[in-house]
């Protein structure tokens, strides 16, 4: 049976008729074109008496396909796609030709405009003859959620969740929830105390009846598709039985061996073999370092087991998994911090009284190395003199081509502590001092009048090496004044360099795992930068935070609890709908080469061994159509760009060539060719 | 009268997440350029099956676009990449078929690339222009089953082993 297709040529009021002449168009469409019955133009297709034009036909005339000629499928595709299902077609029994976009807009000649729109329309009315019926999928959402990431950002996204009435997994991987933020001092531009305000959130969370935390873990595993993910949890043995310990603290105090922190107190304080990052880590509970630990290097000691009150230490404690079912998954994984012995020309690791801006954090924090007092590497003599380095690795195509946003607003509360807790002089060496938020102008202002110094220029060098009277024991900063115009050489005792905010060393490597894409750079790429910022191209997997690229805590805030929200929306409806152009593996055909195995970046694509031949999981499939074009036998279709749909397509579109070449007749269906 | 010029027809695939909106940017911002191409959108450049490319050009058509995201900016994740594979054989069969490289050409083009896509098409259509007509059609032998017996008779000899 032959199909019955209705052309709808909009005019877009004088957008295309004001080029294409549309009513020829029309005229000729219906004419010339096999099987269209109706052929129609107007003013404009896509306001609701265009619309109901197209029902009516559909009724009338029983039309089983449609082409709408008008703007760019992006615009108005959904829009037809409706019309048609309201009067009870498949919606994608629908074509659009892009004859706004393409050709009115574009085309100088209305001539060749108008040809231009005739074989867009042919291709669209070829292609449209052979396009079926399709359904999207739908599938149950499991109201659990994955969090991976403990900062500020997995913590918002969890407690808006968990408070929302739905359970979460809270996974971290170091031994306390809190990130980065727990190791600040003071955040800008309001001054209050980073501890202040994040605790309370940390120990919600641990307090908190719907929420699962699962801190030194680290997910191994991610199967599944949006609504029904299976996680494998690796629990690394903390050798510290969770459901004994009480926190009371007796181990850390008995543990003999003392050892450098290189990681919550960056290499400016020690812990103890047993211990937890900070006396307010959620969960309270003590790990062992077996890399440190003298029992382990030695197979002696033991104290911690001995003092421990409720016979919680478990040295035989192995690393143990977990599965877990969820339906949806966020991202907060955070960022690391740029190496600033990458840059040698700023001394840092050389000359001891650089400090990282991470560093500095740490010894104003009252809880810190120094209990918060700013002194020099010597731990006792206050600086009198310091020089705050912007752009560290930002801004440098050396490093990183972009702005760690963060830096401009941290030194202006370095200088702002250092210049309240000494008497010290704080010069800020800057490109740009970059306040863009609520309250950063005015903190800057305020900088301003307490005092501290701004030199717009980037700092050449740091060096000990004095020249000139007064820089004996100091440090020298060489800087270009390019406000004045001058060189400057400023001698002073200690240097903060702001250093920027890189992704995760393993971002691209979690990328993979979760399906998810990242920027050059490595930070994860959201589906829209502007309009979908905290959802990803893969369905069910959220990122919000650093993770996405630099950015401040009420920014990461934020974005945690949009990507709960969006989690949120998911579970509320209960069922998610799967988009149903998609790839699928004839299994008849196919020779279970595998070669589509590997194509695939979603890992759709799996073998079946039994059976030997290769499948596709729908769910997984995301419709680009690569392993169709790649299978030597012909044995995969893509749902709506099938091999006969584009071809019909190339005939469509070339339809006015052909028919003065002829070219069509040796597609005459042939025995194949005798070896 | 002047004679008339030469209007290459050119086929092009454009990737639903770049290209295509790199053509639909193209219209908004109304930057003009040539109307021998015409669009077909797949949703990848990874869609893109040679046999598409010579299915167009046994068509009729004088050359073929292929347009994708650029590298590293594919919508899905690295398609583009086996895009690029294909590509670069699908050339060195064409060539070996006598039909000249600018015939069929590989675009990058994001979706803030108008601009581009809409310089690559004018500088194509002009070069294909110059090249003159492809004609591949018009060089299928009359009798189309006779010349397929006569490949197939030249196939057995090529394979003869000398005795």
């Amino acid at each position: 049976m032959s199909e019955k297709v209705g052309v709808y040529i909009c005019h877009c009021g004088t957008n295309i008729a004001g080029v294409v002449d549309v009513e020829e168009v029309a005229k000729w469409a219906g004419e010339n074109l096999e099987d269209v019955a109706v052929s129609r133009e107007y003013k404009f297709m896509c306001s609701s008496l265009g619309q109901e034009l197209i029902e009516d036909d559909i009724k009338n005339e029983g039309l089983t396909r449609v082409v709408v000629a008008a703007c760019s499928p992006h615009l108005h595709e959904k829009t037809f796609r409706r019309a048609c299902s309201n009067a009870g077609l498949n919606p994608y029994l629908c074509q659009m030709a892009s004859i706004r976009e393409q050709v009115s807009w574009v085309v100088e000649d209305n001539e060749a405009a108008t040809e231009k729109a005739k074989a867009m329309i042919a291709g669209a009315v070829n292609r449209v003859k052979l396009h079926e019926e399709l359904e999207p999928n739908l599938v149950p959402v499991n109201p659990n959620t994955l969090v991976v990431g403990g900062g500020i950002a997995g913590i918002q996204a969890s407690l808006e969740l968990a408070d929302a009435g739905y359970p979460v997994y809270l996974v971290e991987r170091e031994p306390s929830i809190g990130g980065h933020m727990a190791q600040f001092d003071k955040t800008f531009p309001t001054l209050d105390c980073a501890a202040c305000i994040l605790t309370p959130k940390m120990s919600d969370v641990g307090a908190h009846p719907n929420i699962n935390m699962l801190t030194y873990c680290e997910v191994e595993e991610v199967s599944g598709y949006v609504g029904s993910f299976n996680v494998r949890i690796k629990k690394k043995a903390k050798y510290v039985d969770e459901e004994k310990c009480t926190g009371c603290g007796i181990c850390i105090e008995k543990c003999p061996k003392k050892v450098l922190d290189n990681v919550f107190e960056v290499g400016m304080g020690y812990r103890k073999s047993i211990d937890r990052p900070f006396p307010q880590a959620v969960p309270n509970i003590p790990v062992i370092d077996t890399e440190s630990c003298t029992y382990f290097q030695r197979g002696k000691c033991k104290a911690c087991e001995i003092f421990c009150p409720t016979g919680a230490i478990d040295f035989e404690q192995q690393d143990s998994y977990l599965d877990l079912d969820v339906g949806n998954i966020i991202l907060t994984t955070g960022y690391d911090l740029f190496d600033c012995k990458a840059m040698p020309q700023y001394g840092y690791g050389r000359l001891a009284n650089v400090f990282t801006s991470l560093e500095f954090e740490r010894m104003c924090n009252a809880s810190g190395p120094t209990e918060g007092k700013i002194v020099l590497r010597d731990g006792v003599t206050e600086p009198k003199s310091v020089v705050i380095i912007h752009c560290v690795g930002s801004r440098d195509e050396n490093h990183n081509p972009y702005c760690s946003a963060i830096c401009c607003m941290s030194a202006l509360k370095f200088g702002h502590l250092v210049m309240e807790k000494t008497d010290a002089e704080v010069t800020s060496c800057y490109i740009d001092i970059r306040t863009t938020q609520k309250g950063y102008e005015e903190f800057y202002n305020r900088l301003l009048e307490e005092g501290m110094n701004f030199i717009r220029g980037k700092v050449a060098e740091v060096t000990d090496a004095a020249r000139l009277p007064g820089e004996e024991d100091k440090l020298i900063v060489q800087v270009e004044d390019t406000l004045l115009g001058i060189q400057r050489r400023i001698p002073v005792d200690m240097v903060i360099l702001m250093a920027a905010l890189e992704p995760r060393a393993d971002a691209k490597d979690v990328g993979l795992q979760f399906g998810i894409s990242c920027s050059m750079e490595g930070w994860f790429t959201e589906r829209h930068p502007k309009l979908d910022p905290v959802a990803t191209m893969t369905d069910g997997i959220f990122i919000a935070g650093a993770a996405q690229g630099p950015k401040d805590i009420p920014a990461t805030i934020s974005q945690g609890a949009a990507a709960a929200a969006r989690v949120q929306g998911m579970i509320s409806v209960g069922e998610v709908s799967i988009e149903p152009v998609v790839a699928t593996i004839h299994e008849e055909n196919c020779s279970g080469c595998r070669i589509c195995n590997t194509l695939c970046p979603f890992n759709a694509i799996e073998y079946l061994e039994d059976k030997e031949v290769s499948y596709i999981n729908a769910a997984l499939c995301k419709g680009c159509g690569t392993c169709v074009a790649a299978c030597p036998a012909q044995a995969i279709t893509g749902a709506h760009y099938s091999n006969e749909q584009i071809f019909a397509e190339i005939e469509g579109l070339l339809y006015d060539v052909i028919s003065g070449n002829g070219a069509k007749a040796p597609r005459v269906e042939r025995e194949p060719v005798p070896a | 009268m002047a004679e008339e010029r030469f209007e290459p027809k050119i086929v092009a695939f454009l990737c639903n997440w770049c290209s295509y909106r790199a053509a639909d940017l193209a219209g908004t911002a109304r930057i003009k350029y040539q109307p021998n191409v015409r669009m077909i959108r797949v949703m990848c450049s990874g869609r893109v099956d040679p046999t598409f490319v010579l299915k167009a050009l046994s068509l009729g058509a004088d050359g073929v676009m292929i347009a994708g995201c650029h590298p590293g900016e594919c919508h899905y994740l690295e398609q583009n990449y086996k895009a690029m594979r294909r590509f670069s054989m699908l050339r060195h069969s064409l060539r070996a078929l006598g039909i000249e490289d600018e015939r069929v050409r590989l675009q990058w083009a994001s979706a803030a690339e108008g601009v581009q896509l809409a310089k690559a098409i004018n500088e194509m259509v002009d070069q294909v222009r110059a090249l003159g007509p492809l004609n591949w059609p018009s060089n299928w032998s009359e009798d189309v089953d006779a010349a397929i017996e006569r490949i197939a008779e030249e196939h057995t000899e090529a394979m003869e082993v000398p005795a």
